[in-house]
């Protein structure tokens, strides 16, 4: 069940390049098990964040102070595409993340967000890079305000943005939902639509091999 | 009221419960599970106290942690442990698993329209992003995270946002040597890794209706790499032709119903999509990627894009990036780049007429000393028709190595890896860093350019190799 999600105050990264994919937060290897959860923190960006002979690269953003505190990022366009793997998710939630604020993510990895109470929010390009360069002007020390409820990001500078956000997954954050029990309160429904459509769709129910 | 997308009939047909203005509680018709994420989603369903809703619509295989050596031979530890969980739990679901060396098992997004699983007009999830495969065969089939998929193991349904559309329409006759693997990274390459992000995509025109379905399949297979987790084509008389008897298609009075509500699926004429981009097949000619993004991509007889010569300074820093990690050269020709390693496989390209198309081109001649060359067949059933025609022959005998049945180098979580700054023409999906092994460098392209390149020992335009 996600944790729920209202307020935030915290130190944010700027994570500018586009297109960083779920592979580039978390390698697959790292995900081969069933018993992975809670190993994955010290991988995220594991590819940027380590030197090929296992050292902190001191060049990436979360290898330096005060960054290596953030529980926010501020990302370049579409980020987390690529594979649906929710190990890029826990990975970052594992690393203390809690809110991704970009112009565009990945549609598999933004649902995959909500699941795990991180809050994935979507502003214009412009915002974005108001946002990395208010960062960057007090290197890293001026907070990140997101208010959930209210809708809004406040850099730290003071400008304050608003956001838009599907009202029911901003409700399944601010409450941290679990969608599955909600989902069986309708199982006779369910039930129901599978009958009907057992005489529409035969062929989609009786998959037992006829050959 | 405008006419309805095929995207709007499926979804219409699948809606249990309207929970918003734009978001559904939708019906899956097929759930099929992997070695990588299945045991674990059948654990985790376990550990709340709830059994599998539909055991019977839900279908295993094992593919992404299984090692492609013959004998299976140096699958990890882990690999075996994933393998056997998979089979503890699905046969205490009841669920239908595909097991190794078994007719069914394979990649699973090659697995489900060989065995008429995959169906017009069906939804069907994975977890696996790669799931908008299937949608070749007009199904709504798109990828889902592991809290999905324990959703849709307990309850047989999954909350959607409806998404917007967009419809993509190839015109023309596809020119010789060119396939539907470069038609689509030619789509990427010119709206974009993100250009499909929050879209469902139709693809349409005169050049896909003229492609076979497998050549459907792999651009459908593609579409996440436009951002677009389900992308579909209409299904059509081809489309009938390539499920009829197959295992799980209907069969006799079932099969001659389903066609008949299959025939009302294709978008009506008047159907509006949020998006339209109309693609002239007859200038693509075969595509390589040269950076790590699916969207860094040229004709095989084009340029590296020079850095220096680009003004916006992201797009700028973004290539330098990219070639510094390819070890390429802004400016210079991408065609004649040496090669260390070259993998024919993955769900985009490993099924039969993929294989046919590359011992084409591998017929007769030798893999260049200093390659690597693996096939990949992308099922066991792709497998055993290969050998019946005897193209692992083939390829055995130009050098390339023949393996058995799964994802492999596509993905590298079973070992199979290219080294640390070694360059592999490989035809599956990914170039992004590190996909194919920390520090693997990979172009993508076509099964016939990637036996091309084998055989030049560099990136090689196919249409050079005098057939096909
Ligand atoms: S072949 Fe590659 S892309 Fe396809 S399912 Fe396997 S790992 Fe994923």
């Amino acid at each position: 069940m996600p944790k729920p999600f209202d307020k935030l105050t915290a130190t944010a990264a700027p994570i500018m390049r586009s297109n960083i994919d779920t592979d580039v937060i978390i390698r697959i290897e790292r995900l081969v098990g069933n018993g992975i959860r809670g190993t994955l923190g010290k991988w995220a960006f594991g590819s940027l964040r380590y030197l090929p002979d296992g050292s902190e690269n001191p060049d990436f953003i979360l290898n330096r102070e005060p960054y290596r505190d953030a529980e926010i990022l501020v990302t370049g366009p579409n980020f987390g595409c690529g594979s649906s793997r929710e190990g890029a998710v826990w990975s970052l939630q594992e690393r203390g993340i809690r809110a991704i604020i970009g112009s565009g993510f990945g549609d598999i990895f933004f649902a995959n967000c909500f699941q795990n109470g991180i809050l994935p929010v979507v502003v214009g390009k412009a915002v974005v890079d108001q946002l990395a360069a208010d960062i960057e002007a007090t290197q890293g020390a001026g907070k990140v305000s997101i208010d959930l409820e209210a809708q809004t990001i406040v850099s730290p500078s003071g400008a304050r943005h608003s956001f838009e956000i599907d009202p029911r997954r901003r409700e399944g954050l601010l409450k941290g939902l679990d969608e599955v029990a909600l989902t069986l309160q309708r199982d006779d429904e369910i039930h129901a639509f599978q009958a009907s459509d057992r005489t529409a769709r035969p062929w989609i129910h009786s998959t037992r091999i006829s050959a | 009221m405008p006419g309805r997308s095929l995207l709007e009939k499926i979804w219409d047909q699948h809606v249990i419960a309207r929970l918003s203005e734009d978001t559904d509680l939708l019906h899956i018709d097929r759930h099929l599970l992997h070695d990588l994420g299945g045991s674990r989603g059948l654990l985790d369903l376990k550990s709340r106290g709830l059994k599998v809703h539909n055991p019977e619509l839900t279908f295993a295989t094992p593919d992404h942690a299984l090692s492609t050596a013959p004998g299976r031979a140096g699958t990890s530890k882990i690999g075996q442990e994933l393998l056997a969980a998979l089979r503890i739990e699905t046969a205490a679901s009841g669920i239908t698993l595909f097991d190794v060396d078994q007719p069914g098992q394979g990649i699973v997004h090659v697995i489900g329209p060989e065995l008429g699983l995959s169906l017009p007009g069906a939804t069907i999830v994975c977890g696996d992003s790669h799931t908008c495969t299937h949608g070749g065969l007009g199904a709504l089939a798109f990828g889902i995270g592991s809290s999905e998929l324990t959703h849709v193991l307990a309850t047989q349904a999954l909350i959607q946002r409806r998404p917007k559309t967009l419809r993509a329409r190839f015109e023309g006759e596809l020119p010789l040597g060119v396939t539907a693997k470069d038609m689509i990274l030619a789509l990427i390459g010119q709206i974009g890794a993100a250009g499909g992000t929050g879209y469902a995509v139709e693809y349409a025109g005169s050049a896909i209706r003229a492609l076979p379905i497998e050549g459907r399949l792999t651009i459908c297979n593609l579409s996440i790499e436009l951002g677009a987790k389900m992308g579909m084509v209409a299904p059509d008389e081809k489309t009938f032709e390539f499920l009829r008897g197959r295992p799980y298609a209907p069969q006799g009075e079932m099969w001659d119903r389903a066609v008949k509500a299959w025939r009302e699926l294709p978008s009506d004429p008047d159907a509006v999509f949020d998006r339209e981009v109309v693609i002239d097949v007859e200038k693509i000619i075969p595509q390589v990627t040269w950076g790590i993004s699916p969207e860094h991509v040229v004709g095989v007889d084009g340029i590296i894009p020079d850095p220096k010569s680009v003004d916006d300074p992201a797009r700028r820093a973004a290539i330098e990036t990219a070639l510094e990690y390819m070890g390429l050269q802004g400016g210079a020709p991408i065609a004649g780049t040496p090669i260390d390693w070259v993998f024919i496989g993955s769900c985009t390209n490993s099924r039969l007429s993929d294989l046919r198309a590359a011992a084409e081109v591998a017929r007769g001649r030798k893999v260049a000393a200093g390659v690597r060359a693996w096939v990949v067949p992308g099922s066991e059933n792709v497998k055993r028709e290969a050998v019946a025609e005897g193209l692992d022959k083939i390829f055995i005998e130009a050098g390339f190595e023949w393996r058995e049945p799964g994802c492999s180098m596509c993905l590298a979580a079973n070992g199979e890896v290219v080294a640390p700054g070694q360059r592999s023409v490989s035809t599956s999906n990914r170039n992004f860093v590190g996909r194919q092994g920390p520090r693997a460098r990979t172009h993508l392209a076509s099964p016939a350019s990637a036996a091309a390149s084998a055989i030049a020992g560099a990136i090689a335009d196919v249409r050079m190799m005098g057939r096909s």
